[in-house]
């Protein structure tokens, strides 16, 4: 588990963390998810050991993230894997030698029969079995990733921090890495945070999300409650329009999870309580593979008891909008 | 003619051959300095930094021909005698060391930082960090900068020879121009163009090899 009581930090007058409390599970796949400039990088960074704070604690399983003794500092490094936005590979080095070159770090051998089958085995992991000498400058954006991907796991890392691993990728490249990075967090059960600017990441991969905004975490939960449900903070976060709903009658907002979106509620609901309504607003969202939903439907006030009745043996959540 | 031609073609090749591996030796220590105290350095030292590149500035500054004439004392302490095809070295390499400072420091900070980064989220030490990463990546651009220190100094050797180091510079002016024998300046002339050449093409071949 890592965990972040209260964390702060400034750079000189300039407050870019301001008391982050976060805990993060082994295994998950955790977000955090901000604008440029609210603070994500540092995080990270704080979180491995490349940044100080000014207060508060990091742990990692246990072991805080302190500078005062730098042997243990660097043996908590060892255990976080690290990509980037920029992959920040060695241009001089092959795909073979960038990988191998964190086990350098550590006076490991690299050439010897087993440290070569551990490098070729994560490159070929990462789908590149085909590129071992090839140099980064002869490889894609998304190519480039995987091998930095297969660099972070050499030192058989707990966790993997990503900085906006996707944001210099499209979209179709950036959905194959998310995919890669699933698969590394079911199989080889490494826990992984990744920081970014866009939900789509989010979206796909993570089961737990902080939103970020000038330093401080404003909302905290499951992607797919927050996106579908969204609080005022995240509501402005998103920076959804506000809808325009009808102003006669009253207007309730259902939710859908995974098991009642293919149930066909509203349809049955029309024809059982023989009730005319209106649909005003509707969204349907991909979370992990799993659709999730909202829908907002206007009702005349006398229907209303009866309908929200309906909603609650159906088993429906819904609020009614003011 | 030709005999004398040899001989001078010898000097040259050796003076310039030595000046250059001593000034990349003596200036690669102050060019990691530079580059580990910089502001964007590992460690960096504003007092340190500030010192040292204004002691490379006012060496650069220098203009070589006074140079040859004000270091003749510390030539004689070093080499036994002021004058001759070694003596000219000493000059030669306390000219291009703090060129070699320089250039090396420059090639050095153009690492991009963030691979600097990842490799200190791995756990890299300071000194893995400058060998494995910053003198790595940086051995093709310093390779260019050294390129460039052996033309100038097939240059400035033409000028110390003339001041009694030998080499082609020293026959071009003393047979060629102070003696009328053209033929001698057109050979030194094309000797000099095809050294010239030559590094210049050895240098983009390992150029393209190492990056
Ligand atoms: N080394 C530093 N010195 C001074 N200010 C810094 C430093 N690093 C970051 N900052 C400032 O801290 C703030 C947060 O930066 P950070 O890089 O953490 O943001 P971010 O959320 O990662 O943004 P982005 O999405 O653009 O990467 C910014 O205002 C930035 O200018
Ligand atoms: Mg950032």
């Amino acid at each position: 588990m890592i965990k972040l009581e209260n964390v702060k930090k400034n750079f000189g007058d300039l407050s870019v963390l301001r008391g982050i409390s976060i805990e993060i599970q082994d295994r998950q796949i955790y977000g955090i998810i901000g604008q440029s400039g609210a603070g994500k990088s540092t995080l990270l960074r704080c979180i491995n050991g490349l940044e100080s704070y000014d207060s508060g604690t990091i742990t990692v399983n246990g072991a805080p993230v302190s500078f005062e003794n730098k042997n243990e500092l660097r043996k908590l490094q060892k255990k976080m894997g690290m990509i980037f936005q920029n992959f920040n590979l060695l241009n001089r080095l092959d795909v073979y030698d960038n990988v191998a070159l964190p086990m350098k770090f550590w006076g490991m051998k690299t050439k010897t029969p087993e440290a070569e089958k551990k490098i070729r085995g994560l490159i070929e992991l990462v789908g590149l079995g085909d590129k071992i000498h090839a140099r980064p400058r002869e490889l894609s954006g998304g190519q480039k990733q995987r091998v930095a991907i297969a660099r972070a796991l050499v030192l058989d890392p707990e966790i993997l921090l990503c900085d906006e691993a996707t944001s210099a990728l499209d979209p179709g490249i950036t959905r194959e890495i998310l995919a890669l990075l699933q698969k590394i967090n079911k199989e080889m059960g490494i826990t992984i945070i990744v920081v970014t600017h866009q939900m789509e990441v989010v979206k796909q991969i993570c089961e737990q999300v902080a939103f970020i905004k000038d330093g401080s975490v404003i909302a905290e939960g499951k992607p797919e409650e927050l996106f579908v449900k969204p609080t005022k903070e995240v509501k402005a976060f998103l920076q959804e329009e506000s809808d325009h709903l009808p102003e006669e009658g009253i207007n309730i907002q259902l939710f859908f999870t995974d098991e009642s979106s293919d149930n066909p509620v509203i349809t049955m609901m029309a024809r059982e309580l023989n009730v005319d309504f209106s649909i005003c607003w509707a969204k349907l969202e991909d979370f992990r593979s799993s659709v999730y939903g909202s829908l907002v439907i206007n009702v005349k006030e006398k229907d209303k008891e009866k309908v929200c009745a309906y909603l609650d043996q159906a088993k429906v959540l819904w609020e009614v909008l003011d | 003619m030709w005999p004398t031609i040899l001989n001078a073609t010898q000097q040259t090749i050796y003076m310039v051959f030595w000046s250059t591996l001593l000034s990349v030796i003596l200036g690669f220590i102050p060019a990691i300095i530079l580059t580990l105290t910089a502001p964007d350095g590992l460690h960096p030292n504003k007092g340190v930094y500030e010192v040292l590149s204004l002691i490379v500035n006012i060496f650069r500054s220098f203009p070589f021909i006074i140079l040859l004439v004000i270091i003749i004392p510390f030539t004689r302490m070093i080499v036994g005698k002021a004058i001759g095809t070694t003596a000219s070295i000493v000059p030669l390499t306390v000219s291009a060391i703090p060129y070699i400072a320089r250039v090396f420091e420059t090639s050095l900070r153009e690492t991009d930082p963030g691979v600097i980064e990842a490799a200190r989220s791995f756990g890299a030490s300071d000194w893995q960090i400058l060998f494995r990463v910053y003198i790595k990546e940086s051995i093709p651009r310093m390779l260019n900068g050294v390129i460039l220190l052996i033309i100038s100094l097939i240059g400035y050797s033409a000028m110390a020879g003339t001041v009694g180091g030998g080499g082609v510079g020293d026959v071009a002016i003393r047979f060629g121009y102070q003696q009328y024998k053209t033929e001698y300046l057109i050979v030194c002339s094309l000797i000099l163009i095809v050294f010239v050449q030559l590094i210049q093409m050895l240098g983009n071949y390992l150029y393209k090899k190492l990056s």
